[in-house]
């Protein structure tokens, strides 16, 4: 049996144990199953990638079971292992075994533990059954899964009705996304007569040029197709304009993030790109519409990300943004690079988020930074993972003598060269826009770790801490911190005698592990997804990588390879400024301009617009089915119309029924006069 | 010469005479039964007039039978009545509406 059965179907079981049967064998019971699969997955997993780095081994599929056979749909339970796929093995087994063990810290106080762990090894299996895909059918099945996964763990505490709100609202927002990848599939079936994705790719270059009716107008097959799944794609890696529902999804508990919404669920997109890359290979309108998508998310979410003060909120963005540099890496045709970004990014992602939890974890639930500070003392280790995770995220490195950098340093810079060595006018723009993005990258995650660890302790002002200080200890869950505090208000100063713990081990061992992750990853792993004389024999036409453009890459002009480590120090330069040395002078500079911190701090009025657009109409429409349709149609004259005819009738059969006997006399009568007459009349003729 | 016609007219005028005493009286139930027994006595009239018109004796035989079930009725009816006023102490007939339920 190939070990991936094992790291696909015991996360499966491990789920069903842990939730059908978790009020009998207890928690811990079904902590040690659940966690114990994804760690066996883990174990496996890394030999089956190290196989392919030596390239010891090709494409696999393994067999399972017959699906549904109907005409010439013919579709097949089958897990597909080759380069890309243990890529995300690896990413995704890792990450999950990690985020299960430090909820062992972070969910001790929780009651419904072994529902909570069911849901993430839920997820665990659907994402592995995603990214194992032999099939896009069999594709549909994972991403609809890791959705459910998503909605049941942002509503995992279900009593707070803003994590039911962004549940629904995560629920919602990917239905638009996988409308388009569900017409993506179908019409690829209508093209290509199968669904199996080598069989596509395979016949995807002849398709170069035909048309298709699309919508009443004749338009290029490879372009709709390729659209259509990129909506898909648009929905579950929440790209503008369906990227609403991310930040929203930090309602659920912090590892939920660290797993779900940063490391492994919000990159199937890029993967699902990545896995077809040869399909957009032959459309070049598809390839510049993710290009500009992908870079207008980038700068979109870096510029919210600076106006954000709930730290969660904060990192939410910044995966938005970081997802937005994979989308245009894969646009410009360097889908090596955008899987090394999804890769690397997984790894220092993960530890910023469960790095913020412990933060939140010491601060007992707080999570609005100005009422943080000072914390680098207290909580050390969570403080030295976080500054890793941040080096990370803003690329720290130096190109001299072969490179030594953090793993962000590499994957980055490797996709502002590719976008930069592109050379067309999107890759152009998407260069200058990923670069403007990467300083603000730079500032907001240093604004993160200086409002957090550094300058002096404002945590008289929270109401969590507050309430940790007299004695209300133990409210199991972290309540958001309301971002719409006045952002001029002024920071109270001081600990309230509250006194920050550091983490449990079990939380404690899994940063490490992944700031390890994030100081190595890049370092170690780029010459296999990025390299060009290595790279290739990686990727072996797994996905379209060029190794034409890798090369450009490699020879671009100095100064476009050092604009990123330029503008990430110019970022953390402009965030000591204002936090450290002039503390306060971030204040002055949103007074001089209100109108865009305004626009900037309310997310670019996406919400108001959707509701405006989608909600308001939805909701008039439906009140005016409800109102209009429902009550005044068809109760009125239906049910309630029946009603209201049998009381009338009934009140003139009572008026009939006097007790008299002249009356009855009487109608006796009449009744014998019409029966005579008609006897006379009619009946006669 | 008295004719069929008269006969009928006859008892067609107590027929009228009968029913209007059911519907216009309001007093008595007697009064009721008296009307019932009118009517038959008109039925009974025609029965036989067109019997001896027609030279046929069936209506006659039936006139008896009617005869019969008029007097029957009228001593059911009597009785009803006796024990209804020992009940109620009133035969009024705007009293008698016990059958509204």
């Amino acid at each position: 049996m190939h070990p991936v059965l094992f790291i696909v179907f015991l996360p499966l079981i491990a789920a069903i144990i842990a939730g059908l049967f978790g009020r009998w064998i207890g928690k811990t019971p079904a902590k040690v199953v659940t966690t114990g699969a994804l760690m066996i997955g883990a174990l496996l997993s890394w030999p089956i990638f190290f196989q392919y780095i030596s390239g010891g081994a090709g494409p696999v599929v393994v067999p399972v079971l017959k699906w549904m056979q109907s005409g010439t749909l013919n579709v097949d339970w089958a897990l597909r292992v080759d380069s890309l796929t243990a890529v995300m093995l690896v990413v995704v087994t890792s990450v999950s075994s990690l985020v299960h063990l430090y909820s062992w810290g972070y969910m001790a106080e929780d009651p419904s533990q072994p529902r909570f762990f069911a849901y993430l090894s839920l997820f665990s299996f659907a994402m592995l059954m995603l990214v194992t895909a032999d099939s896009l059918v069999q594709m549909f099945f994972g991403w609809e899964g890791v959705g459910l996964a998503s909605y049941l763990l942002i509503g995992f505490w279900y009593h707070k009705p803003s994590a039911n709100a962004a549940a629904l609202k995560a629920f919602v927002v990917n239905r638009v996304g996988d409308f388009g990848f569900s017409l993506g599939i179908f019409g690829t079936f209508l093209v290509f007569g199968t669904v199996s994705i080598p069989a596509i790719l395979a016949a995807a270059p002849g398709m170069a040029g035909s048309t298709i009716g699309f919508a009443g107008m004749r338009v290029d097959t490879m372009t709709v197709l390729c659209l259509l799944l990129f909506v898909g794609a648009m929905g579950k890696s929440a790209q503008v304009p369906l990227h609403t529902w991310l930040p929203d999804a930090m309602e659920g508990p912090t590892p939920v993030s660290a797993l779900i919404h940063a490391a492994t669920m919000v990159t199937a997109g890029v993967f699902m790109v990545c896995r077809l890359s040869p399909m957009f290979e032959v459309s070049e309108t598809a390839r510049t519409v993710v290009t500009y998508i992908g870079a207008l998310t980038c700068i979109f979410a870096a510029t919210v990300g600076c106006a954000q003060n709930d730290i969660k909120r904060v990192i939410a963005y910044s995966t938005c943004s970081q997802l937005g540099y994979m989308f245009f890496a894969a646009g410009v045709g360097a889908y090596g690079a955008a899987m090394f970004h999804l890769f690397t990014h997984a790894f220092f992602k993960a530890l910023l988020f469960l790095g913020a939890g412990s933060v939140i974890h010491a601060m007992h639930h707080e999570q609005d930074m100005r009422y943080y500070g000072a914390l680098r003392k207290a909580i050390p280790i969570t403080f030295w993972v976080m500054v890793v995770g941040t080096l990370a995220i803003t690329g720290v490195g130096v190109e001299v003598g072969g490179g030594f950098g953090f793993a962000g340093f590499w994957s980055k810079d490797a996709i502002l060269q590719s976008a930069w060595a592109n050379g067309s006018v999107s890759g152009t723009i998407a260069f200058w826009t990923g670069s403007l993005a990467a300083l603000l990258t730079s500032f907001y995650s240093w604004r993160l770790i200086f409002l957090t660890f550094f300058g002096d302790a404002r945590w008289a002002a929270s109401e969590h801490i507050q309430h940790a200080v007299h004695g209300h200890a133990d409210h199991p869950d972290e309540e958001h911190g309301d971002s719409s505090h006045d952002p001029h208000h002024v920071a109270v100063t001081g600990t309230a005698g509250y006194h920050p713990h550091e983490s449990p081990l079990t939380m404690l061992v899994p940063i490490v592990l992944l700031a390890i992750g994030a100081l190595l990853a890049g370092q170690i792993f780029h010459p296999t997804f990025i390299g060009v004389e290595s790279a290739p024999e990686y990727w072996r036409g797994i996905i379209a990588f060029s190794h034409h453009l890798a090369e450009a890459a490699e020879s671009t002009p100095a100064w476009v390879k050092l604009t990123p480590t330029i503008v990430m120090l110019l970022g953390l330069w402009i965030a000591w400024n204002n936090y450290i040395r002039h503390p306060g002078s971030a204040d002055r500079f949103v007074g001089y301009l209100p109108g865009v911190y305004r626009f900037v701090a309310n997310k670019w009025y996406f919400d108001e617009l959707f509701d405006r657009i989608f909600v308001r109409p939805s909701l008039w429409l439906g009140r005016l089915f409800w109102h209009r349709g429902d009550e005044k149609t068809i109760d009125r004259f239906g049910p309630h119309g029946a009603a209201y005819a049998v009381g009338v009738s009934n009140r003139v059969t009572y008026r009939l029924q006097t007790g008299y006997l002249y009356s009855y006399a009487l109608v006796m009568l009449l009744g014998l006069i019409g029966a005579a007459s008609w006897a006379i009349w009619w009946a006669a003729k | 010469m008295i004719g069929l016609t008269h006969y009928l007219t006859v008892a067609a005028i107590l027929f009228t005479i009968g029913v209007l005493g059911i519907f216009l009286n309001r007093r008595n139930v007697i009064l009721m039964l008296m009307a019932i027994e009118l009517i038959l006595l008109a039925v009974n009239i025609n029965l036989v007039a067109f019997s001896a018109y027609l030279g046929d004796l069936t209506g006659q035989v039936l006139a008896m039978f009617v005869l019969t079930v008029a007097a029957a009725e009228a001593a059911i009816g009597l009785a009803i009545l006796v024990i209804f006023f020992r009940r109620r102490g009133s035969i009024a007939v705007d009293d008698v509406n016990r059958m509204h339920g």
